[in-house]
């Protein structure tokens, strides 16, 4: 064996062992995504949350910005916000415009921030435990309890999940229960009034007009 | 009434009056419904439940609400959290007695085991060891045991004074007064400053739940109602009602 073919078979090998990782990488990280059990993301996600909450005065101070860029960097890609808001708008939604339908997720999702905001000065020493999953591994949307324990009696907080079309793209909250009551439920005959009365438009001109006091006020 | 029985006998003839009432009481309610802003079938009585509703929020503004404010700011939180824990011991004697009604065991060990805990050595109820302890409560009434056993809950109300309920819950009240302990206190001024205190202590505790509730809600109103009823729903069924929400 001469010495440039034993080089021309070690780069042959570098490149096959490169190639090998990178595929194995590949190959494992889309499948452990997928692989998450719904439970296991609500748990991680909101653990994750709740640390990085606490460990930020100016969140817990309610510094609407860096909470913006909490819910869209951390939580916004494990929720189906488009359904979540369709779902409030209701029936008429299958008539909105596309730009309506943006439009309104925007002030759903501000409307829903800007509210919470002045709430996460509350948070302290608490941990979230996520009670036994009671669903199929074939089930396509799943519901997820948990309970939020610190000081007085636990919070019940309930998530409802889909799971997405395709592999990899895991699982996407599009409900959430808090004390019992679902948040999507309780704004759908709210809305309802306003576009009985004024149309999509005038939903949307609602909302903005109400995040825009709730933004004045801080 | 099938077609043989056409002959109009007493029976008959009372059936068809009561048939006519009923129609007519159908059309009234109708007519109700549509004179009201939207018409919820869980609300028939939405514009006198609005016109409630506005008057209790008058009277939370101008009296509850700095009530609580002031109470809030007046008192540590420490006097305030033995307040608080010293009805919720009172409480949790019909907390007991109506979690034996549902036959909910678990509950009811439970409850009963905090009413004792707290009781002997929580000072009376002003420490709350047995949630420390991890002896959880489970808040049950009347309406709510009503509820376990089938009773619906019938359209939603909004009382002057008292704020959202139901007609089953609300027309049970007179049971869940005699099952408050406060209402055995003797002398008058004592048990009326006790209940007032109580009032004035829960609403401190809600001072950030409704400055939330008037940021989040386009409509105060059917927030509040719609929240309600999903929340009486989930406690009648201990956090697992029936599938609901989408």
């Amino acid at each position: 064996m001469n010495p440039s073919l034993h080089r021309r078979g070690f780069h042959r090998l570098a490149l096959a062992s490169v190639l090998l990782v990178g595929a194995v990488v590949a190959g494992i990280r889309p499948a452990h995504a997928a692989d998450e059990a719904p439970d296991a993301l609500v748990k991680r996600l909101s653990t994750d949350v709740l640390e990085t909450i606490k460990a930020d005065k100016s969140i817990k101070a309610g510094d609407v910005q860096k909470i913006m860029v909490l819910v869209d960097s951390k939580i916004m890609p494990n929720v189906n916000f488009q359904r979540m808001t369709a779902s409030a708008v209701g029936p008429a939604w299958r008539q909105a415009t596309p730009e309506q339908k943006s439009r309104l997720q925007e002030e759903f999702k501000t409307l829903l921030v800007r509210s919470y905001a002045g709430a996460l000065d509350q948070v302290s020493d608490q941990s979230v435990t996520v009670r036994p999953f009671r669903g199929g591994p074939d089930d396509k949307e799943v519901l997820i309890r948990t309970e939020v324990r610190g000081q007085g009696d636990p919070v019940q907080l309930d998530y409802r999940l889909e799971k997405t079309p395709g592999d990899g793209a895991g699982w996407k909250v599009y409900n959430i229960n808090v004390l019992g009551v679902w948040l999507v439920d309780t704004y759908r005959s709210q809305f309802a009034e306003e576009i009985s009365g004024k149309g999509l438009d005038g939903l949307i001109a609602a909302l903005a007009a109400r995040n825009k006091t709730n933004g004045s006020r801080r | 009434m099938n077609a043989r029985s056409f002959i109009p006998g007493p029976t008959t003839r009372l059936a068809i009056h009561a048939r006519r009432v009923g129609a007519a009481l159908v059309v009234a309610l109708l007519a109700g419904c549509a004179a009201a802003p939207s018409n919820n079938p869980k609300d028939p009585f939405e514009s006198f439940n609005r016109s409630v509703f506005r008057f209790n929020d008058g009277v939370d503004t101008a009296v509850l609400r700095p009530a609580a404010t002031a109470y809030r700011q007046a008192l540590p939180s420490l006097v305030r959290t033995g307040i608080g824990n010293f009805f919720g011991n009172l409480g949790d004697v019909w907390n007991f007695a109506n979690s034996v009604l549902q036959l909910r065991l678990q509950a009811s060990a439970e409850n009963f085991m905090r009413l004792n805990v707290n009781t002997i050595f929580g000072l009376g109820g002003l420490l709350d060891i047995a949630t420390e302890a991890g002896i959880e409560r489970h808040n049950e009434d009347f309406g709510q045991t009503l509820g376990r056993w089938g009773v619906p809950s019938g359209p939603y109300l909004v009382l002057p004074l008292l704020g959202p309920s139901t007609v089953r819950d609300a027309s049970v009240l007179p049971i869940d007064r005699a099952g408050d302990p406060l209402t055995y206190v003797d002398g008058g001024l004592a048990r009326g400053s006790l209940m007032v205190l109580r009032v004035v202590d829960t609403r401190s505790n809600f001072l950030r739940a409704s400055q939330l509730l008037d940021d989040a809600a386009l409509d105060k109103y059917s927030f509040t109602r719609d929240a309600h009823l999903q929340r009486r729903a989930n406690d009648v069924y201990d956090g697992n009602p029936p599938e609901n929400g989408e």
